[in-house]
């Protein structure tokens, strides 16, 4: 490079000045982000005095006052309502959840055969941690282990009657056991099913085309609640005399077509944006219907619908609270079930056995919600439309 | 060009097995066979179960005696009206909360989706707490927080809260004072729809004129004149006939007025703060999606954020909002039922009850899907319209 010597052009950098006092700092982003116009200051304080009004209270509420443990309803009834606490005390009834927590994961299960759902949540949790870790290796043996080998494993430690282990009726399942069972049974199958049925209704052949579109469009239009009563009150009369489902199942099989038909609906979005190139690249180059599928389209039509697809998981996993409706006891179900306890009947208890439920039931949907948006930025390769 | 048609009469395909055609064929014969199988079996077994029940299939049962109270009902209903009315009955009430629902879903969500993009901080944030708390809970948990653990707790009828207006809130419900109209008052609701008539051809005639001179006129206001006030001047013609009836407080309960139930009002709030919450998201997302060129291009041509908003960005969001929210929509027709879990008498409860009273499941889950369906298809109709409506036009 040339050296200039000519006096007027400076020959060093002008050092980085600081930014100028006012647009940094707290101050500026307070006049920024609160108070930039007097319509702005004016929601400022509306929103200040919501907080203010509410926050305290719920604080207050959930865990100042709040009870956390306790024999029975003394703790959380006041003097007047034949309790302990002072008149006018209100306060979250922790105590209520910490006594029936057992019953609020696992229902009725057998106090001495608690051990096999949390062996079988622990064998879960040891597959679906490094499933979702993109970083370890072996993901086929994690699938296969977790979507072939879980279930069986599961089936004969939960259901028992075999290997010397005393069978347990379904009807005495319960609480997160069940909305958990319902949901992954339902999660493994619907997608697959959904996957079927997109294609079918994009086939070319008129009949299997037709005999989709109605099952899709018959199943979004009823409510789940129908579906159930569809599951539990008609299944038995399309049965011969003598045979029976259990209900349990007949839950799962309503659970799974209806996620199945919007699964479908989220998959054809997704085919229907892969450009007609990619079809006719994967013809051209000879591959079948089903291997232009798998290799071809499929990757590509999933990658794009993966928020859709989780979507419909979470609208599945909070739908699983319907089964209450069928007198089968999720979550919501028990905890709504033991409201009914004389033993702990306070003006609380409903209150905070309905928000430790919302609580787990949130933890869940909010963790999906949040992989998915991770997966997608990860998977995103730039082709996304 | 027939070079290419003898290739295409010419399959050159090893077997008639890989043929394409023949298989689809086949694969369609044998589903069909299949699924005639099915059906046959299904029906067999059915026949058989209810003849063995001793259950008289047919449509016959809804005109028999319903036996069973209604606790709430638009139209007149007893226990001694027929089965077909009690269906009647569920289905209005499972429109009355769909359609106040609707409306009050729509407006929070507006509300809370344009306040996820303010410039406020604080509302950005309050409105992202409200949307991930309500999206991520099951609604009919939203159903039972509001029935056992808000208004259940409420104080007994003799402690109510008074509320403005006259109007009571209490275990029981919510009371307001119930409207009574008198002696010619057919006349307001007259003035009333002549107002909207006129108010209609004003706007009609003033974008007319605006398109042909570019002159404006005052429509808003003169709209709001005529629709407001027209009633106004029929009700102080008719010499005053509205009166109220106010809830008076008894030692045990409430008189008059008009009763809210709790069962009613914990489905109608839970289902319009959950639906809510995803119509926000909609929202957020319709606007998002209308691109920053275009309000700096309005910005540029010397609009006002006002009118920035409403003539430039609202008309495009709209067209991204409208599918989605369609079926949000249908998603609250469709949770409505969830009712039941309540004891709120909707469709899907009193369907439930005939149901279980006559034994007649088929027919009974087929009268539900029907109407159901029913008005899955009438919503998408009309929101299809109006999506055809907002939809661009091309040249």
């Amino acid at each position: 490079m040339q050296e200039h010597d000519m006096s007027w052009v400076r020959t060093e950098m002008v050092l980085a000045q600081p930014a100028p006092a006012g647009v940094t700092g707290l101050g500026a982003w307070v006049r920024k982000n609160l108070i930039a116009s007097t319509g702005d200051t004016i929601l400022t304080i509306v929103g200040i005095a919501l907080v203010a009004m509410i926050l305290p209270q719920i604080i207050n509420w959930a865990f100042i006052n709040a009870v956390w443990t306790g024999p029975d309803r003394t703790v959380c009834a006041t003097v007047a309502q034949g309790g302990i606490q002072p008149d006018g005390w209100t306060g979250a009834c922790w105590a209520f959840v910490n006594a029936k927590f057992g019953q609020f994961m696992l229902g009725r299960y057998p106090i001495e055969e608690r051990w096999r759902p949390i062996l079988v949540a622990i064998l879960f949790v040891a597959l679906l941690v490094p499933m979702l870790i993109p970083k370890v290796p072996r993901k086929g043996l994690n699938a296969v282990l977790l979507f072939f080998v879980l279930p069986i494993v599961a089936f004969v430690l939960l259901v028992g009657g075999m290997f010397g282990l005393p069978h347990v009726e379904t009807s005495l399942w319960g609480g997160l056991l069940v909305t958990l069972s319902l949901s992954f049974v339902g999660i493994a199958v619907s997608l697959p099913l959904g996957i079927v049925l997109a294609l079918g209704r994009r086939s070319k052949m008129p009949i299997i085309k037709t005999l989709c579109v109605v099952f899709i469009e018959t199943v979004r239009g009823i409510p789940l609640i129908t579906v159930l009563f569809f599951a539990s009150v008609m299944l038995p009369l399309f049965l011969p005399e003598g045979v029976s489902f259990d209900k349990f199942l007949r839950a799962l099989i309503g659970v799974s077509l209806f996620a199945a038909a919007y699964m479908a609906e989220v998959v054809r979005g997704g085919l229907q944006a892969i450009p007609k190139g990619q079809y006719e690249g994967a013809d051209s180059l000879g591959l079948g219907y089903w291997q232009k599928m798998y290799f071809i389209v499929m990757p590509q039509a999933l990658k794009l619908v993966i928020p859709g697809i989780v979507n419909t998981f979470i609208g599945m996993f909070k739908d699983t609270s319907l089964v209450i409706i069928i007198s089968m006891f999720d979550l919501l179900g028990i905890v709504k079930q033991n409201f009914s306890d004389a033993n702990w009947a306070t003006a609380q208890t409903a209150r905070s056995g309905l928000i430790f439920a919302a609580f787990v039931f949130w933890l869940f949907c909010f963790g999906m919600s949040r992989y998915s948006m991770y997966t997608e930025r990860r998977l995103d390769t730039g082709h996304k439309r | 060009m027939a070079s290419q048609d003898v290739l295409r009469e010419e399959p050159s395909r090893g077997s008639f097995i890989n043929d394409p055609k023949i298989r689809g064929i086949f694969f369609q014969v044998l589903v069909v066979v299949l699924l005639v199988a099915g059906v046959w079996w299904i029906a067999h077994n059915v026949i058989d179960n209810l003849t063995r029940l001793r259950i008289a299939s047919g449509f016959g049962f809804l005109k028999g005696r319903a036996g069973f109270d209604i606790s709430e009902s638009a139209i007149a209903y007893s226990s001694d009206s027929t089965y077909g009315r009690a269906i009647l009955v569920g289905l209005l009430n499972t429109l009355i909360v769909a359609i106040v629902g609707i409306i009050t879903a729509t407006i929070i969500g507006f509300v809370i989706g344009i306040g996820r993009l303010s410039q406020n901080w604080l509302i950005r944030k309050i409105c992202t707490v409200y949307v991930e708390v309500f999206r991520n809970i099951p609604p009919l948990l939203v159903i039972f927080f509001w029935y056992s653990g808000v208004l259940a707790v409420l104080p007994a009828p003799r402690d109510s809260y008074n509320l403005p207006f006259g109007s009571f809130l209490n275990q029981r419900g919510f009371y307001f004072p119930r409207a009574v109209w008198g002696d010619g008052s057919w006349l307001i609701f007259v003035a009333l729809l002549v107002g909207i008539a006129m108010a209609w051809f004003v706007a009609r005639k003033a974008r007319q004129r605006q398109m042909a001179t570019g002159q404006q006129f005052p429509v808003f206001w003169t709209s709001a004149a005529l629709i407001v006030g027209l009633p106004l001047l029929a009700y102080a013609l008719s010499g005053f006939p509205l009166s109220f009836d106010y809830p008076k407080q008894s030692t045990f309960n409430l008189t008059g007025g008009f009763q809210v139930r709790p069962e009613f009002l914990s489905l109608y709030l839970a289902l319009s703060c959950y639906t809510a919450a995803f119509i926000a998201e909609i929202v957020r997302a319709g606007i998002r999606g209308v691109s920053a060129g275009q309000t700096e291009a309005a910005a540029a041509l010397g609009l006002r954020s006002g009118s920035i908003l409403r003539l430039v960005v609202v008309p495009q969001a709209m067209r991204i909002v409208i599918p989605p929210l369609t079926s949000q929509y249908l998603n609250l027709t469709k949770n409505s039922s969830l009712a039941i879990a309540i004891g709120y008498p909707d469709l899907t409860a009193t369907a439930g009850t005939v149901l279980n009273q006559t034994g007649q499941a088929v027919e009974g889950v087929v009268i539900m899907m029907v109407i159901y369906l029913a008005i899955s298809l009438l919503t998408s109709l009309v929101m299809n319209w109006f999506n055809a409506k907002m939809a661009l036009v091309e040249r």
